[in-house]
């Protein structure tokens, strides 16, 4: 059964240079027929694919904060009406720096949200123009400020590397400033330049600066010291956290088990099922109302696929992947799945075995990509 | 068909090609002749050319328009036949060209009015005057702005030697002067000589495989007649055939009673491969075969050898079909198998020029759908040994331990550039670097200079016409032929990836130049190849010496650290396509090698990408 549930609230008040998720300028957009739709998602959903009980909800974006307190409002409400929620639930919401007041929060802590992601990004202030965020490394503090007087006690920060300009001695800035704050994880992502973004033209020119593999690596290194420094122990290639505020919602995806997604361009895994909603507005709006289900794609998980994802999504955690949970899962034995893949990348010191577990190495870690391919079985 | 009436109709028989440089207007020219000739409107000449389609379909005849039969009737009231031959316009296939003139009495030179003579040009202007064909100037696009047709003119004279009032003016694209030109035709162009009733004598100059009927043999009837039934025999290759069907282009195929003296056209014979049909040969009857060939004909040689491995090793028998197949309609085509100790199974293939190995490698990768790696092409060396004995190598490779070696020969070309004088210095200094040796430089007009040089072939064979291109701003054209062989001081230099010898990448080289060639060939290989999981030195060495050292380094860093929240796909996607770029990589030893890499070695200096 599914006991996740990711939101996708697609609206932005300024877009980001390096973002190509699913997002749209908030101006003139119908948000209130949207968040309706969303409604009768979540209905349908439940009906056709019922569950027991949820432990897990993210609600990101685009910029959930973007909307009104009202609209907010609605949206969780209608989150916290269908859904079943168990006690020991987490249920985090983006916050952009800046566009979340005392009063969006107070509304946000009232109605269950017990953990913000908080999209900070960098502290330092050119960088931040640089890469298109409205916000000031100062408006950081504030949200975290108000954060806590509303009495969240859960408070992630998102940081990116790897930016165009960017150097060593910024980061350096940004994570000592980090260690100061107190917060309970970090989420650190390196810039992928994606097509149909500001960046993705001025790469195409030429014009990106991007630091180049060697510094990205060496930043990796220097943000894994400063996390650990700061008594943040990684548990995912990009997470950090204090003991015991590891994100629940995302090791559902490591984990490979099942999750709703609600809104346009939301991806779900329900039942074996992978599907993928309209992401443009008026596709979602007119499929919705047309059939009450936005999909645009399905597919259903093949077991290949599945042994494929568990090894490629499981090994992303520092824990790795169990070797008795993959035979209960899958009937087979792990090295017999994959034969003659394993072994290999153990000699060349990416992988190693320990426990029950298979895990990436150290070295493993800064070269993830050339260890998860090897688990595509192919045709 | 009566001797008498075989002889008056060769009277009215005009065989003749245009010759041109590429944009100079021939096509269109063409096309002029083609309305004025078979009165056809284009538009008829499109559902002509359909209706040729439908009966490709229904007889299984594939249609090349290189040879057409026209009627014209001239100012003089009289109708006469036409035969338009059609010639490759590529220095790869000169040959072809030489063989395509040979087949007629005459030639339209077009000349465009505001580029003047190109090296293209001239070079087959001297074919046809070899073969003694009657050259009518036309300079062409006399209505553009920037024509200078009295200049142009003057250039025909003392450039070629013909008479510049014999310059005919025109436009080809605007109408302009198409009537003279035909009437020239008529009245300078000789009509085909050659008696009716000997012995058959008909010069092959292109043919064609088709999947239905076999070889279609394009040929000129120079003596004798020749009709369905007869037997005929291949007078280079000895081989017999009986005849089934003979016809001209009208351009659709037409099915003739017989072809006589002054034909051009086609011929049937249940012939299977193209290789049995070798442009240049001589076809004659087998009842009554005629004493003596045609002249000038000459087995084709490939001049640039390559290595034709696929990426896939499992892809190794479907890359000998594909060249089987390619074969059937290429008698220049020839390969062998080879073995490498870095790519495994493969073929080492012997082409025209670059051109048509080009054209070859993409002929498989598109049509056959099989990734290939091609190593640097190479020229046929001549190896003198100590012992006395002689060796012939076509892949470096194969060159034996300089110790052996008492010397070396290697096949040198004329190379003759046209260029406007402000580009003298480009040239020369490009022909310098290729180590060329001056032979002559001569004033066309006061602007345009002819410069000939004796260039090793190996120097040609990679990027001389592009360099050439892009240091004089495109205004050179450039035509080489091959002279034979010269002594030159050459090694061998072989490349190294993490200590081990790749033997698909070595080059013959001349000793003055390979420290400077290998250090281009280390970084360029440094640029290539990707970075591995561990560090790769790249080196270049002389016998035991190595000469120069690169290193790639280590891979730093490659993980998915992005937020892509659920979407796996993405993320699944992303690692197909890391993991589909590797299989097109040739692993080598145990380094992951892209394709591009193996031609990279001929690359000559680091400035041009």
């Amino acid at each position: 059964m599914t006991h996740a549930v990711y939101v996708h609230v697609p609206f932005c008040e300024q877009i980001c240079h390096y973002c190509d998720f699913n997002k749209f300028f908030l101006a003139n957009q119908p948000v209130d027929e949207y968040l309706s739709l969303c409604e009768d998602e979540i209905v349908n959903t439940l009906k056709a694919f019922p569950t027991d009980r949820i432990s897990t909800i993210y609600v990101g974006g685009g910029t959930p904060t973007s909307l009104s307190t009202d609209q907010l409002y609605k949206l969780l409400n209608t989150i916290k009406l269908y859904f079943p929620l168990q006690p020991e639930l987490e249920w985090t919401v983006e916050v952009n720096p800046g566009s979340a007041d005392l009063e969006k929060l107070k509304m946000m802590k009232e109605l269950g949200v017990n953990r913000l992601s908080i999209g900070a990004q960098t502290f330092d202030p050119t960088l931040l123009k640089q890469i298109g965020r409205d916000h000031h490394p100062e408006d950081i503090d504030k949200t975290i400020l108000l954060a806590r007087e509303v009495g969240f006690t859960n408070l992630s920060l998102d940081l990116m590397f790897g930016l165009p300009n960017q150097t060593m001695e910024q980061l350096n800035t940004t994570l000592e400033k980090v260690n100061t704050l107190s917060i309970e994880h970090v989420s650190a992502y390196s810039l992928k330049v994606e097509e149909k973004t500001v960046f993705y033209q001025l790469f195409k020119k030429g014009k990106l600066p991007l630091p180049g593999e060697d510094l990205e690596g060496d930043m990796y290194e220097e943000l894994r010291i400063h996390m650990a420094k700061g008594n943040f122990h990684q548990y995912e290639i990009s997470n950090f956290a204090k003991d015991g505020y590891e994100s629940k919602h995302n090791v559902t995806y490591w984990d490979n088990e099942y999750y709703y997604g609600i809104g346009a361009g939301a991806h779900s895994y329900v039942n074996g099922t992978r599907r993928i909603n309209h992401g443009p507005l008026p596709k979602y709006m007119e499929a919705m109302k047309k059939t009450g289900f936005p999909f645009r794609e399905e597919h259903r998980v093949t077991l290949k696929e599945k042994m494929e994802e568990e090894m490629f999504m499981g090994l992303r955690k520092l824990s790795g992947v169990s070797m008795n949970k993959f035979r209960e899962k899958f009937n087979i034995e792990m090295d017999e799945a994959f034969s003659g893949v394993i072994s290999p990348l153990v000699n060349k010191g990416l992988l190693l075995q320990d426990g029950d577990f298979l895990r990436l190495t150290e070295k493993g870690l800064l070269l993830g990509n050339e260890v998860f391919e090897q688990f595509l079985l192919g045709e | 068909m009566k001797h008498e009436d075989r002889i008056k109709r060769r009277e009215k028989i005009r065989n003749f090609s245009i010759i041109a440089h590429i944009d100079h207007g021939k096509s269109t020219l063409a096309d002029r002749i083609l309305e004025k000739t078979s009165a056809l409107t284009q538009r008829e000449m499109k559902d002509q050319m359909l209706d040729a389609m439908d009966l490709e379909r229904e007889r299984g005849i594939t249609i090349k328009l290189n040879a057409v039969q026209l009627s014209y009737k001239a100012n003089d009231g009289e109708e006469y036949i036409f035969h338009l031959i059609d010639t490759p316009g590529h220095v790869d296939f000169t040959y072809e060209v030489s063989r395509s003139l040979a087949a007629c009495e005459g030639a339209l030179l077009i000349v465009d009015a505001a580029q003047g003579i190109e090296a293209q040009t001239l070079a087959n202007v001297y074919l046809a005057l070899d073969n003694d064909l009657e050259i009518i100037p036309v300079i062409n696009k006399i209505d553009l702005p920037s024509a200078e047709p009295e200049r142009v003119k003057q250039e025909v004279e003392d450039v070629i030697g013909l008479d510049k009032e014999d310059c005919l003016l025109a436009s080809a694209k605007s109408g302009i002067g198409i009537d003279e030109i035909l009437e020239a035709v008529v009245d300078k162009i000789p009509a085909p000589s050659g008696d009716p009733s000997a012995p058959l004598k008909a010069m092959i100059f292109d043919s064609l495989y088709d999947p239905y009927r076999g070889v279609i043999v394009y040929m000129r009837v120079v003596e004798g007649t020749v009709k369905p039934g007869d037997k005929v025999r291949m007078m280079a290759t000895k081989k017999e055939f009986e005849v089934q069907e003979v016809g001209v282009f009208t351009p659709k195929p037409t099915a003739m009673e017989e072809l006589t003296v002054g034909d051009v056209g086609f011929m049937i014979a249940s012939i299977k491969n193209v290789s049995d049909t070798r442009v240049g040969d001589t076809v004659t009857s087998a009842d009554r075969p005629t004493a003596e060939p045609l002249p000038g004909y000459r087995k084709l040689n490939p001049m640039v050898f390559c290595g034709l491995y696929p990426v896939d090793t499992n892809d190794y028998n479907d890359l000998r079909d594909a060249l089987e197949k390619l074969e059937l309609n290429d008698a220049a085509l020839q390969f062998e198998p080879e073995t490498s100790q870095a790519l495994g199974f493969g073929f080492r293939c012997g082409f025209l020029g670059l051109l048509h190995m080009e054209i070859i490698q993409e002929r498989i990768e598109r049509e056959f759908n099989i990734d290939l790696i091609t190593t640097a092409p190479s020229v046929i060396y001549h190896v003198y040994l100590t012992d006395g004995s002689q060796l012939t190598i076509d892949n470096p490779a194969n060159m034996p331990e300089q110790q052996k070696i008492d010397h070396v020969e290697e096949p040198y070309v004329k190379a003759q550039v046209m260029v406007p004088n402000d580009y003298v210095g480009a040239v020369m200094e490009l022909c310098q670097k290729k180590r060329g040796d001056y032979v002559d430089m001569k004033y066309m007009d006061e602007n345009r200079v002819n410069i000939v040089y004796e260039i090793p072939l190996s120097e040609i064979v990679f990027d001389f016409f592009d360099v050439l291109k892009s240091s004089t701003k495109g205004y050179a054209s450039f035509d080489y032929e091959m002279i034979g062989y010269k002594e030159s001081r050459l090694v061998k230099m072989d490349i190294l990836l993490n200590a081990e010898k790749i033997d698909a990448l070595s080059i013959i080289v001349h000793r003055d130049s390979a420290y400077q060639r290998g250090k281009v060939i280390v970084e360029k290989l440094k640029e290539l190849i990707p970075r591995q999981q561990f560090e790769v030195p790249v080196q270049a060495t002389l016998g035991q010496k190595i000469i120069a050292r690169s290193t790639i380094k280590a891979m730093r860093k490659n993980v998915l650290a992005k937020c892509y929240g659920g979407d796996i796909s993405r993320k699944r996607k992303l690692l197909e396509k890391q993991k589909e770029g590797k299989k097109r990589m040739k692993s080598v030893g145990s380094v992951e090698v892209p394709q591009e890499a193996f031609m990279s070695v001929l690359s000559m200096d680091d400035t041009k990408k």
